[in-house]
Parts: structure tokens; sequence; C-alpha cells
């Protein structure tokens, strides 16, 4: 018999008991479904994370005081002077000092977070003004009192006003706002991140800070490669910095980013596999539902077989019939639970605003997979109708 | 030329200490173009000797040549192959594949036939159930047929593949008297025109149509006989429907 023939008949036999075959592969579609749902959910706040991960900023590394209760702070702008000088990795290098404060402006009082920073913080940050600009060194050096707005803080104060050119106060210092920060959004842990007011850190130290010390240096490496060989600079320069001896503890704590982003990922990807592993058990369970299934229809259809042995079919005939007829059945399955994987994704998305990466990879193993389950648990009963004697399969009543 | 040839065929089986001797050592010769009836009670060694002939159980001890073909000594994928291409068998209960249509019944034997074309299936297929007479109910499935009608499709499967011989087994078994004689009929049709057939039955009735009736009782040939003078299937059906016509107009008449 040609395999053409042989897909036909498993086709028709499959057709013939639609709701059967239906309840058969139920186990396979809700198991190949949730495989790539699953998978694809991980991948999908995999991916989120990381998008926020790195809106914290690009190549990220941050100095920051230790911690702990007896720890003191010890970083100054000094440290950052060295570190830009010295520093061969660093792409953008700022110090930051930051309070909460209500601010006195426009329409009445709002309570926001004021950062002192380096003209370099919207390099590391990937920011930029919509309208206005952003101060300068030269602003840095003289202490101007100007302040660039983010967005937020444009609304609650100014609304639809334009706030360049007025006049905020925090705490007894008056800032002009020369500049109105573009859209950021929230970060991982839901603080919007336009709820924020930044001025030149000189004068943030000068006039708002209790003392002079910094509440962390941003720095932006250069290249995402070169991660480690700057966390490794770093620390050397502020070593060198506050002259800590050989042996012992730095007064600081380094973060670096792609640490982060690889802890995260590693704890999506270990929740994922678990998941899926647990989905995967499912297809076996459907796979055994097949094999259940399948030695009815050969008890079933054991004088069918008698017949077709009588006009001539040959063991591995009967074989290949149950087997294909199994792995079509179990093919089937694994096709509607990957358009189900899909509708759900697309559901998951469009309804619950869950993010979801269907990976083609997992659709091909996951179809692979049933296939394979067809053939593993579809062998049993096959093999069981290709040795019926013929007499005997003739005679079944 | 011998299209069988059985030499001291034994068939023993043992259930449990017992061993059952269902056939003794027989011997058994069929030429080309026979149509033979093979009668006996229940226990006599019919359906043994039908499937050994029919190349479905080995037997324990003898010869078996078949179309020239020694078969003793065949695997279980060369008795497939037998089955297929030279024997062409008939059943009592007709043993059709149920929700498949008559043609596609028919081509069954051809989809196991190795270098069978595609193409030539339903041709070969049509051709047969053109032979039976089967009429143009070639996409009916067997529950919308009548008995005589399947038992038609079996033949016609039996004939597809162009066998050595035909074996029916009770192939009116399950049949009334006027289906009984119409398949009688395709096969002094089918025997006519030269095919060899080999026909277990107990009805003496039905064995009146071959021309060759051998008995067995007991495991062992104990009569063998030319049927002189052998029945017309055909006169006796139209004979039949006469009669019955009759009795039906009567039964209708007016009082």
């Amino acid at each position: 018999m040609t395999p053409g023939r042989l897909v036909l008949f498993s086709f028709r036999s499959i057709l013939r008991n639609r709701m059967r075959s239906l309840l058969t592969s139920l186990g396979i579609i809700i198991g190949v479904c949730s495989v790539i749902v699953m998978v694809a959910v991980g991948a999908g706040s995999q991916a989120q994370i990381q998008k926020q991960i790195a809106s914290m900023g690009t190549n990220l590394l941050m100095i920051m005081p230790p911690r702990g209760p007896r720890e003191a702070n010890r970083l100054t702008t000094a440290d950052v002077a060295k570190l830009k000088a010295e520093s061969s990795y660093a792409k953008a290098i700022s110090g930051m000092v930051r309070g909460s404060f209500e601010v006195v402006g426009g329409n009445g009082y709002y309570t926001t977070s004021v950062q002192g920073v380096e003209p370099d913080y919207l390099v590391i940050k990937d920011w930029g003004v919509v309208s206005g600009d952003f101060f300068t060194d030269a602003d840095l050096k003289t202490r101007r009192k100007v302040a660039v707005i983010g967005q937020t803080v444009a609304t609650q104060l100014f609304g639809t006003d334009d706030p360049i050119g007025q006049n905020i106060r925090v705490r007894t210092t008056p800032f002009k706002i020369i500049g109105v920060l573009s859209k950021k959004g929230a970060t991982g842990m839901g603080n919007d991140q336009d709820d924020v007011i930044m001025v030149p850190l000189d004068t943030a130290i000068n006039r708002l800070a209790r003392d002079r010390f910094l509440n962390d240096i941003e720095i932006s490496v250069t290249n995402a490669d070169l991660m480690t060989a700057a966390q490794t600079e770093v620390t050397t320069i502020m070593r060198e910095a506050h002259r800590t001896g050989e042996g012992d503890t730095a007064d600081f704590e380094i973060m670096n980013q792609s640490e982060i982003i690889a802890t995260a990922s590693q704890t999506t990807k270990t929740l994922t596999a678990l998941l899926a592993a647990i989905a995967s058990v499912s297809l076996i369970v459907g796979g055994i539902g097949i094999m259940n299934i399948m030695l009815v229809s050969v008890t079933e259809r054991t004088r069918e077989i008698g017949i077709r042995m009588a006009v001539g079919a040959r063991k591995r005939d009967i074989l290949f019939q149950f087997l294909s007829e199994s792995v079509i059945l179990s093919l089937l399955g694994g096709i509607i639970g990957i358009l189900l994987a899909f509708g759900l994704c697309w559901g998951l998305s469009y309804f619950l605003k869950i993010p979801s990466e269907i990976d083609p990879v997992v659709v091909a193993a996951a179809a692979g997979f049933a296939a394979a389950v067809g053939i593993f648990f579809g062998f049993y009963p096959a093999s069981k109708a290709a040795k019926l004697y013929p007499i005997d399969a003739l005679r079944y009543e | 030329m011998a299209i069988i040839e059985l030499h001291g065929i034994k068939r023993h089986y043992t259930m449990g200490d017992i061993v059952v001797k269902a056939l003794r050592g027989l011997d058994l010769k069929v030429e080309e173009g026979e149509f033979l009836a093979v009668m006996g009670p229940s226990g006599s060694g019919k359906s043994t000797l039908m499937n050994i002939l029919g190349c479905l159980d080995k037997p324990t001890g003898g010869s078996y040549v078949l179309d020239g073909l020694e078969t003793s000594c065949a695997s279980s994928d060369a008795f497939a192959e037998i089955r297929n291409s030279r024997i062409g068998f008939v059943f009592q209960g007709f043993n059709l594949l149920a929700r498949t249509s008559a043609i596609e019944n028919v081509e069954l034997p051809l989809f196991y036939k190795r270098g069978a074309k595609r193409k030539d299936q339903r041709a070969l297929a049509r051709k047969a159930l053109d032979d039976v007479g089967l009429g143009p109910r070639f996409h009916h499935m067997p529950s919308q047929l009548s008995g005589g009608q399947q038992q038609r499709v079996a033949i016609a499967r039996a004939m597809v593949t162009d066998p050595a011989f035909i074996l029916a087994d009770e192939p009116t078994g399950n049949l009334d008297t006027e289906m009984s004689l119409e398949i009688m009929k395709v096969f002094q049709e089918l025997n006519s025109r030269g095919k060899t057939i080999v026909m277990v039955t107990h009805e003496p009735e039905i064995a009146a149509y071959t021309k060759r009736i051998i008995t067995l009782r007991d495991g062992a040939l104990v009569n063998d006989l030319a049927v002189t003078g052998s029945r017309d299937a055909g006169e006796d059906l139209a004979a039949w429907k006469a009669r019955n016509n009759l009795i039906a107009h009567l039964a209708e008449a007016p009082k």
C-alpha cells in the first residue's frame, strides 16, 4: 500500500468517528496548546522585564553607598571627577542626589522627586527634552537655579500651559524651568519616571541636600560586551579614590545592569521551563489517551483486520495502518493545539495585556513531540493488530 | 494442470494434553476449471481444510502445492502475497468493510498488491463488479445493499486480482433461496469461463450446482464423486421466480 493511500485511509477512518477522534486528541490539543502558551508568555514577560531593566539606562553601572545600618555614604563629586578623568570604558558619567520635595509653582503644590544630575545623565538614560533645553556643564559650574521637569510634573503644575520660563520653588530656592522631558513611562516596579524634576547637580548639593554626598553615581559603558571590564576598572578607580587598602572592604557597591538582566532572565527561564514541563505532562497523558482509544479501535476492528489480512495485507501493512492513524490523530491534535495557542496568546495580549512571544522553534518542537507521542503510544496497539492471527480475526464477533 | 495438490495433509491442534487431529493425511488434487464442493458434517475438518487451502493456516504435516508453488516453507508475508494474488475468498458473512463503498471494497486486494498501478485499480474493480452483475450500485455502502448484492461485491473482490482459484466458505449460508440461486448462477458463469472454484457447503442442494463433490468425515476424505448432470442455477432461478410470481398472482386474484 502506498503512503498516500495509507494517509487517505487513516483520514477516512478518523473522520468516521469524528467525536471520538476529537475527544481522543483533546489531550494532545491541550498539551500542545499549553506548552506553546506557557513558553510564549514566559518569553513575553522576559522581554518585558528586559525592556524595563533596559529603560533604567544603557549598559548601566551604578555605584551606590554600601547597604547596611553602619555603613556611611562616601560618594562625592570628586569621585565623579576622577572617574571622568580616568575611566576608558565610560561613555557618560553622572553623579546624582535626590530627594522628595514639595514644589510650589503654577497651579499650586505638588510633591515629587527632585534629582540633581549632570548633563550626561540624559545620555545614560537615553532620554531627551521635548521642549526647551537641558542644562549644561556651565550651568553646573555656576550653580544656576534652573530646572527641567518631567511630563507628569508639567501636567500637575501647569496643566496645558507651557511651563517653560515659569518659576517653581523647591523648599526656599526658586528655579526657572528651561525644559520639559520627553515621556518615559513607568519602571518595572511601576514607578512613574516622568514624575521628576531635574536640576543641576551642584545646585542641588548646594541648595537642597543635607550633606555633600551623592546618592549614587551612574555610568553608561560604551559597549555591552565591556560591562565586566568596565566594572573592574571602576572598582579600581573608586578604591584608589577612597584609598581603600588592599584586602579591605570597599565602601561602595557596584550594580551591573547586565548582571541584573541575566538574573532576571534566569529566573523567568527557570519558571518558563517549569511551566512547560508541567504542560508537557499533559502531552504524555494525551498520548496515553490515544493508546487507549487505539486499543479499543483494534479490538473493534478485529474483523476488518481479518478481512484485510485475508485479501493480502501483510503484518506490516496492518502495523503501518494503525500507526499512521495514531500519528495523524496526534498530529491533527497538534495542529489544532497550535491554532488554539495562537488564539489564546492573541486573547491574552488583547484582553488581559499579558505579553507573549510565540517561538516558531517551540511550535515546531510541540508538533514534532505530538507526532512522536503518536508513534510511541500508537506502536503497542498497532503491533497488537499486526500480530493477530487471520483465522481468529476473521471469526471474531 | 493441477491448481491444488494436497499430499498427506495433517493438521493437529494441541489443547492441553489432548491432541485433536482435525485432518489425518488428506490427499486431494483439483484441476484447473473444476467446480468443487467440500461437504461433511460439522467437526469433519471442512473449516480446517478451508483454512489450509486459503493459506490462512499451515498444516502440521504434508505438502500443499498451489498453482505449481510449494507453500509449506513460505513465510507469513509470502502467505499474505499468495492470498492476495492467487486466492479469492468468499465468506458466509460477506466480510465487506463497513462504511466503505462497493467499488472500494473490490479495490481492497489491489491496494495490497505490489506493483499495482493506481490508474488500473478503478478499471479492474469496475470490470469485476460488471462481471458479477451488480449493476450501477458502485458507490453504495454494504448497508445499502441486499445480502445477495453484498455477496456479489464479495465475489467481485475475490475475482479482481484474477486468482488461481476462488475459495468460498458457505457462500449461500446467510442468503434466502432466491439470492442463493443468484449467487450459484454467478459461480456457474465464472466457472464456465474457466475459473476454478472450491466451495465449502453443508447443503446438498447447493452442492448440486457444482461439478464434483468431496465428502470429509473425521478429518479424512470418505467420498469423491463427479456430479453427473449438475443443475443449472439460471434455470432453477427462473423456475423459482415464475413459481413465486404465480403464487403472488393467485394471492392477489379476486375471489
